[in-house]
């Protein structure tokens, strides 16, 4: 072999050698160096499912269940495993679709999921078509599956403003809540308890890490299940609610506009909340969820809305009883100081408020049992104009101190969302109204509960449970205690004592005898009696207009019972009920006899079934569905609502807006401020007729 | 030679026969983990030759037969039947043309029943005889260009069968044969010229054609002042430098666009701008959508008309790159388990044994074939006859550029090509070819001693 031949020969040998290095050198910089690739596997070989547990149950006080959960199966197509046969016609039969729908969606499937994820194809299928399709679907698969579907189960088919309900998650919530690790498709608690406690009730998701094919179909456990975690079901919760009571109560609303709430005074749970007109909880979940829900929607009644906690009302005479408070602890009367009433309050000049029923009140019992308005206008003018405060601006600063120490004119801070605040008046509001007018004199109908005042049945109600605890009380709450602790610091407001105000025991004991007296022949609610039980109570009857035509009153009843140790403070309020007495009383003494008695008397039980079958619709109402009913406006009302559903969001837990553009000819305004576009469209939907109300706003009782 | 059983041992490299079944069996290793499906029985698969690695297992078996015979073989078998097998092959290869069947849109399989066999790769053993044959003649003097022009037309002669049946990597192997010729003797200056006009097609393929013009242009100016002492003696050098640059403008600007728009169909020029990562849409807007429906065809391009050529190279370095430095385990490769990676039994099998065995096991798999190169060129380099040195030359350039072709492609360093990894990846075709190269060069080998032509 020649020298030549020997070093071309070592030539190649160094090509093959170098041309090897470098592959390897390529290897060390892919497999050593880069660290993207590992991740770039994991990220589509290794499918994150996520497992969903249970959602916590709910119990009442009596420990029964009253949110529980079952099961539903969801029918899930493979779109791609269509072609390995599939008795369609059969499928079609018992879904009662038809052939083009069954394409249609297909289709939809593919379009949502792609051809190998499986789509659901029919949702939360009603047991008689799942035990159908259970039967038979051998002949559907492999292209059709049943997958178990956990949904809520409403064991008494009420408190539906109480739970609120479940829904998919939106693009903004998911925005919201982005460490909570939501994912587009699942459901989340979006009103009521299910929102308040959603943490609690989603409990804990799973973990199974997947690995998958590249056509994203998961194939075996990675690494047998080593990195899984499992699912923890969320927690229950035990509520002070009362479902038979909750039901009695939404059974008398029914038909009606309004809303109950009944509290413990002495935890502060609340024991039932009605919001009427209610709705079936059973509607929003199942297959036919999304048409129900379109359903209540639209309804001019707003059934969807929660009245008890976002609906302000002006409180009216059940009002009187915090002024005589306020008034004996102020020292502008006494428990026996009286007022002439000569059929109305003249020493304004105009006559207003009225004086209806009985004239002279000798003392205090006498004028709360009698509802007198000249007296509250009185005791509510000698607080604000007190020398002592100087200015007026300084007197209504220290009402409304009071007003406030009552709950009043701020949110509670209950564990339901979109609650309101009501409204307390300032000094500064009426400042800018009036200017250097103003006096008590011009802004005397708050004394009665009216004018700027405003207030939620669920403030009223725990109003009414602080006079009972003689002044204290616990922020009015639902839920008592979790199963497994507080974990999240939910419930922490909910057991400290509020007292915000120190007033002697013996102004509370005269109030409360002057509502004792209500109940007595000579009271305003002397029918409402219940045999065995001490009731106090007081009747409100608010005038209220619409398109300046005077409506039927609203009837309002707040009582606490029994008097000696009172185990239930409840506020009703019906909707153009007529007088306090005549409707709201009924219901609310109804309710006591039947929380207190546990049952209710067989010569009462009449008045259940007699309460119930009354129906009131207002006039404000009556002219939303004549309107829905026509074709033109409901579009019309459709793009309005498209835009208030915008401000209704943005608006929920905002202080409601005290511009409510009454006038009363008691004042003397520069000009009403001019109403809002927005005012015009939250009147439509709010439930609080207080806007409705242009004229002026009177008392009666 | 005697053809005494006892004595058939003699002489045989056990190395390189050793070499070969660790390669074999690394290829069933990585074409199981490939196939493994934890639900799957494992036995029932082997017995019902259902999957891939039972099929491949059978093909080792009969391999093995196969190279036994060849070693029972006279070595002088070879030499003596060397021109007519090459004489088959070109025959096969033109039955194919009229008769071949289609497979992955290129003709060139011939349907045997039990398998299919493509004779542009059993070609290599048959050209690497011919070639070996050739250069062993007497009368041969391989320092004529008439020697060299026959030689190289012994070795692309298949190459341009194999172009015309849509094989272009097939037909880029046959090139390798220039490596032997190297060996052998061929001026450096063909393989200069032959790569400078390779990279110059490249170049016009890959650089703006005004931007290379460009380059050519400064190059050459540079080239002049740089020899601008020698040009004042030697007026020539200036003329081949001035030559030199207007062919290869010529070529860039003219004999490139000309081969393309007028010449080559537009899916030919397409699948050479795709090997080098480039989009082509011929100018002609008919021809334009003529290929675009082809590609549809082919189902190289989903409906939205977007590309999915590189997916198979990002797969296949997601699956070498997630392997990291030891590896994730023999049949724990989450991206091999997912059937990511395309064609991953065949062409792509060094990704099954990227993620499963890491850095470590790519290293030592090159290090396997490194050491299987170096055994065939000292054993080459060893023989008497030149017959076997050829012969020997060429096994090793074969393999060699199977290797490196078949994992620069899975790592990015090279276009995809459709070319097997040799005695690794699947397929009976392949692993007879090599068992057959191997196996016969083994024969040879054994009986160095004897001058064989």
């Amino acid at each position: 072999m020649s020298d030549f031949h020997s070093i071309r020969s070592r030539i190649i040998q160094i090509v093959f050698a170098a041309v090897f290095v470098v592959i390897v050198l390529q290897l060390f910089n892919l497999q050593v160096l880069n660290s993207k690739y590992k991740l770039m596997a994991d990220d589509q070989a290794i499918y994150r499912k996520v497992v969903y547990p249970s959602r916590g149950m709910v119990f009442d006080r009596k420990k029964h269940v009253i949110l529980d959960n079952t099961t539903l199966f969801d029918l899930v197509v493979i779109p791609a495993q269509l072609k390995m046969g599939c008795d369609t016609a059969a499928l079609c039969n018992i879904l009662k679709i038809t052939e083009d729908e069954f394409k249609k969606r297909v289709i939809n499937g593919i379009v949502k999921n792609g051809r190998y994820q499986p789509s659901v194809f029919e949702g939360l299928l009603d047991e008689k078509t799942h035990a159908q399709l259970a039967e038979k679907l051998t002949q559907f698969q492999p292209a059709f599956d049943l997958v178990e579907r956990p949904v809520r189960k409403y064991p008494y088919l009420a408190a539906a403003h109480v739970f609120g309900y479940l829904a998919e998650v939106d693009p903004k919530f998911l925005e919201k809540n982005s460490s909570e690790g939501y994912r587009q498709g699942d459901y989340a608690g979006m009103t009521g308890l299910e929102r308040t406690y959603e943490k609690v009730l989603m409990g804990q998701r799973g973990i199974q890490y997947w690995n998958r094919d590249n056509k994203n179909r998961p194939t075996q456990p990675y690494q047998g299940g080593k990195f899984d975690t499992a699912a923890v079901a969320g927690s229950t919760l035990y509520t002070s609610m009362d479902i038979e009571l909750q039901e009695l109560g939404e059974k008398l609303m029914q038909g009606k506009i309004g809303s109950v709430v009944a509290i413990d005074p002495q935890t502060g749970g609340i024991i039932a909340m009605v919001s009427a007109p209610s709705y079936s909880p059973a509607l929003l979940t199942g297959n036919q969820r999304r048409k129900h829900f379109s359903e209540l929607y639209t309804d001019p009644k707003l059934p969807l809305y929660n009245r008890a906690v976002t609906g302000t009302y002006s409180p009216g005479s059940t009002f009187k009883t915090l002024q005589a408070v306020i008034g004996m602890q102020e020292g502008v009367i006494t428990q026996r100081t009286g007022y002439p009433c000569r059929g109305a309050y003249f020493e304004c000049g105009t006559g207003k408020p009225k004086c209806h029923g009985s004239g002279h009140s000798p003392d205090l019992i006498h004028a709360i049992a009698t509802s007198c308005n000249p007296y509250f206008a009185n005791v509510y003018r000698k607080i604000i104009d007190q020398p002592r405060y100087g200015t007026v601006d300084s007197g209504l600063t220290v009402w409304d101190k009071y007003m406030y120490g009552f709950g009043l004119g701020h949110k509670l801070g209950v564990d339901l969302p979109a609650e309101k605040g009501g409204n307390i008046p300032t000094a500064k509001y009426y400042r800018k109204i009036f200017g250097n007018n103003w006096s008590s004199c011009n802004t005397v109908s708050n004394s009665i509960g009216q004018g700027e005042v405003n207030s939620t049945v669920l403030q009223l109600s725990n109003a009414i449970a602080m006079l009972a605890n003689k002044g204290w009380y616990y922020t009015p709450h639902i839920v008592d205690s979790i199963e497994g602790g507080d974990k999240f610091g939910l419930l922490e407001a909910y057991h400290t004592k509020n007292q915000p105000v120190h007033i002697p025991d013996t102004m509370f004991e005269a109030v409360h005898e002057g509502m004792a007296d209500v109940m007595k022949p000579g009271g305003t609610g002397w029918r409402l009696a219940v045999e065995g039980i001490n009731i106090c109570g007081k009747t409100g009857t608010v005038e209220n207009y619409y398109r300046g035509n005077k409506q039927k009153d609203h009837s309002f009843f707040a009582a606490f019972a029994p008097r000696e140790n009172p185990k239930i403070a409840i506020a009703c309020i019906v909707e153009n009920g007529g007088f306090g007495a005549t409707i709201a009383g009924p219901i609310v003494s109804l309710m006591i006899e039947k929380y207190i008695n546990d049952t209710i008397s067989e010569k009462r039980k009449e008045w259940v079934s007699r309460y119930s079958a009354v129906s009131i619709t207002p006039a404000r109402i009556v002219d939303e569905i004549r309107k829905r009913d026509s074709i033109k406006l409901v579009k019309d009302a459709e793009r309005a609502r498209k835009e208030l559903l915008k401000s209704i969001k943005e608006e929920t837990g905002i202080e409601s807006d005290p511009d409510s553009n009454m006038s009363d000819p008691n004042r003397k305004p520069p000009a009403p401020p001019p109403a809002k576009d927005t005012n015009k469209t939250l009147a439509w939907i709010a439930p609080t007729d207080d806007r409705k109300k242009k004229t002026d706003n009177h008392p009666i009782k | 030679m005697s053809q005494n059983p006892r004595i058939i041992s003699k002489g045989i490299n056990w190395l390189l026969i050793l070499l070969y079944l660790v390669l074999v069996f690394i290829g069933l290793i990585a074409i199981f983990s490939v196939e493994y499906r934890p639900d799957v029985s494992i036995v029932q698969s082997i017995t019902g030759l259902k999957t891939n690695y039972s099929k491949q297992m059978l093909f080792f078996v009969l391999c093995l037969v196969i190279g036994g015979f060849i070693l029972l073989t006279d070595s002088k078998f070879f030499t003596a039947t060397a021109n007519l097998f090459y004489a088959l092959g070109i025959v096969l290869l033109l039955v194919t043309l009229a008769a071949g069947k289609e497979i992955n849109g290129s003709k060139s399989w011939i349907p045997l029943g039990f398998m299919n066999l493509q004779p542009a790769e059993t070609c290599k053993i048959f050209v690497s005889l011919a070639l070996a044959k050739y250069l062993s003649r007497l009368e041969t003097d391989f320092r004529k260009w008439k020697s060299h022009a026959i030689a190289i037309g012994l070795a692309l002669a298949p190459a341009a069968f194999s172009i015309l049946q849509n094989e272009t990597g097939l037909a880029l192997v046959y090139f390798t044969f220039f490596i032997t010729l190297y060996r052998e003797g061929l001026p450096p200056v063909y393989l200069i010229v032959g790569a400078s006009a390779a990279v110059m097609v490249v170049a016009s393929i890959l650089v703006d054609p005004n931007m290379l013009a460009i380059i050519l242009t400064v190059l050459a100016v540079l080239t002049i002042w740089m020899l601008r002492r020698k040009i004042r003696r030697d007026k020539t050098v200036l003329i081949i430098i001035i030559s030199v640059w207007g062919l290869c403008v010529g070529i860039q600007r003219f004999a490139v666009p000309f081969m393309f728009e007028k010449v080559m169909q537009p899916y030919q020029v397409e699948r050479i701008m795709s090997m080098f990562g480039k989009d082509y849409v011929p100018k002609d807007p008919a021809a334009a959508e003529a290929l675009m429906k082809e590609k549809a065809k082919q189902g190289k391009i989903s409906k939205d008309g977007k590309k999915e050529e590189n997916y198979n190279v990002k797969q296949s370095k997601i699956a070498i790159g997630s392997g990291g430095v030891t590896g994730k385990g023999f049949l724990k490769g989450a991206v091999t388990q997912g059937d990511f990676v395309p064609e991953q039994h065949t062409d792509f099998i060094f990704t099954a044994l990227g993620e499963s065995f890491g850095f470590w096991g790519t290293t030592l798999v090159l290090l396997i074939y490194f050491t299987l190169l170096m055994v065939i060129i000292n054993m080459a380099e060893r023989q008497r006859s030149v017959f076997s040195r050829v012969y020997g030359y060429s096994v090793a350039a074969i393999i060699f550029f199977h290797v490196v072709i078949n994992i620069c492609m899975t790592v990015g360093l090279a276009p995809v090509i459709g070319i097997p990894l040799p005695l690794i990846s699947y397929g009976g075709s392949s692993l007879l070819t090599f068992t057959v190269l191997i196996f016969i060069f083994v024969r040879l080998d054994a009986d160095r001693q004897a001058v064989i032509r």
